[in-house]
C-alpha cells in the first residue's frame, strides 16, 4: 500500500500511472486536434472529432480524480538543490496545468453544447453525454471554439515548459525530479 | 424509396377506383411525370437523446406507369439528386454531399425501380422494388396511401424506412441512427 500512496519523498503509482495516463491523453489530444481539423474527408473527420469528444471527456474524469488524489496526497518536496525562482514558480507551473486540463474540456464540452450542428456527444458510444445548460448560436460557437483553441497553445507552452524543466532536471542538475515520476522505488535521492 | 413512390401511385391509381367513385380505373390508367413543384420529398434521421436530423431533397424525377388492366403490372421510376439535400444547416448539407454520406460529386443520382406493386387496401398499395446508391443495390419497399385523383393528376402519400448503412452512408451511427425515415408527398401529372 505504501507504493500506491504518495509518502514524504517519493509519488506513490496512484499518482505516477494518472500523471503518465493525463500526460499522453492531454498531448495526444493536441495533435488529434491539429490532425482532425484538417482531414480532407469529411467521414474521418466526422470520426476523429467523436474520439477527440471522448478522449476529452476521459481527459476531464482522470483530472478531477487527480486533483482529488493529490489534495488527499502531499507531494514529496522538491529537493534542496532547487532555486528560490524555481520553488516558487514551479508550484505555479503546475496549478497553471491542472487548471488547463480543467478548462480544456470544459470549453471543448461548451463547444458542443453552443453548436449548431447540434451534433450529439456519446463517449466512446458508451452512454449520451448531455450538453451544457447554454444557448446555442454561431457567435457562441465561435467563441467557444476561439476559447478551446487559445486555451489548447497555452496548454501546449505549459507542457513544452513542464517537459524542458523535467528535462533540465534529469540531464543538467542530475537529480531525481524525473525519476521520482517513473517509478516510487528509483534511486536518486 | 423514392422511386417506389412512383410504384405507388400506379397502384393507388388502380385503388382509386372504388375510393373515387367518379374516377374509372380507366381514367387513372396512364403515365403519370412527377411534378416536382407540387411534390416533397422530406426525410428524418433519429438521434440519440432526442430530436432528429431533418431534411429534403428539392431535385427529383421520377415517372409513374398504372397498368389499365393488371395493377402488379404498373412501374414507378424515381430518380433523386442528392447534390440537393437541404436541412436547414449549411456545413450539414455540405456534409451530407461529401464522400461522408451521398459522394454527390461521383454518384449524382440515387435511383428507384419499381419491382411489383402490390394493392393493401382501397387507398394503399405496398411498392417494392431496387434502390440504387453510391453503387450499391438492395430491394426496399414503399407504402403508398392515394391522397387525390383528379383529371390528369394523381397525388400520393408516400412513406417509408431504409437502413443506410447497406449504401455505405453508416457514418455517424449510433449517434445518429441507421435508420432513415421518408415521408414523401407525390403528385403526378398525366404526361
Amino acid at each position: 500500500m505504501q507504493s500506491i500512496t504518495n509518502t514524504t519523498t517519493r509519488y506513490g503509482w496512484a499518482t505516477i500511472i494518472l500523471h503518465w495516463l493525463i500526460g499522453i491523453i492531454f498531448i495526444g489530444q493536441f495533435a488529434l486536434g491539429f490532425i482532425m481539423v484538417r482531414t480532407e474527408s469529411q467521414r474521418a473527420a466526422f470520426e476523429l472529432i467523436q474520439l477527440h469528444k471522448s478522449l476529452g471527456f476521459l481527459l476531464l474524469g482522470l483530472i478531477i480524480l487527480r486533483v482529488a488524489w493529490r489534495l488527499g496526497n502531499s507531494a514529496p518536496p522538491l529537493p534542496a538543490s532547487v532555486g528560490a525562482l524555481e520553488r516558487r514558480t514551479a508550484p505555479l507551473a503546475h496549478l497553471a496545468l491542472y487548471a488547463l486540463q480543467i478548462a480544456l474540456p470544459l470549453s471543448g464540452w461548451a463547444l458542443v453544447s453552443v453548436s449548431t450542428l447540434e451534433i450529439p456527444t456519446m463517449p466512446f458510444d458508451l452512454f449520451v453525454m448531455p450538453n451544457l445548460p447554454l444557448v446555442e448560436s454561431d457567435a457562441a460557437e465561435s467563441f467557444w471554439a476561439a476559447a478551446h483553441w487559445y486555451l489548447a497553445y497555452a496548454g501546449i507552452a505549459l507542457v513544452v515548459l513542464h517537459v524542458a524543466a523535467a528535462l533540465r532536471h534529469h540531464f543538467r542538475l542530475r537529480d531525481n525530479v524525473l525519476t521520482r515520476m517513473i517509478t516510487p522505488s528509483s534511486s536518486g535521492e | 424509396m423514392f422511386a417506389r413512390i412512383l410504384g405507388f401511385a400506379a397502384v393507388a391509381a388502380c385503388i382509386a377506383t372504388p375510393v373515387f367513385a367518379a374516377v374509372a380505373l380507366g381514367d387513372a390508367a396512364g403515365s403519370y411525370a412527377i411534378s416536382p413543384a407540387s411534390s416533397s420529398i422530406h426525410f428524418s434521421i433519429g438521434k440519440v437523446g432526442g430530436g432528429g436530423l431533418n431534411g429534403t431533397f428539392a431535385h427529383f424525377k421520377g415517372s409513374i406507369r398504372i397498368d389499365n388492366s393488371d395493377v402488379a403490372r404498373s412501374q414507378v421510376n424515381f430518380t433523386i439528386f442528392p447534390e440537393s439535400v437541404g436541412t436547414g444547416q449549411g456545413r450539414i448539407d455540405a456534409f451530407l454531399r461529401s464522400d461522408a454520406v451521398f459522394d454527390a460529386a461521383n454518384s449524382p443520382e440515387i435511383q428507384f425501380r419499381s419491382t411489383s406493386v402490390t394493392r393493401t387496401s382501397d387507398t394503399t398499395a405496398l411498392v417494392t422494388g431496387r434502390l440504387t446508391a453510391r453503387g450499391k443495390t438492395f430491394p426496399e419497399k414503399f407504402t403508398a396511401e392515394l391522397g387525390g385523383l383528379k383529371a390528369g393528376t394523381i397525388k400520393f402519400h408516400v412513406t417509408g424506412k431504409v437502413l443506410r448503412s447497406r449504401y455505405g452512408m453508416d457514418v455517424g451511427t449510433p449517434l445518429y441512427s441507421n435508420i432513415v425515415d421518408f415521408d414523401m408527398t407525390l403528385t403526378g401529372r398525366r404526361g
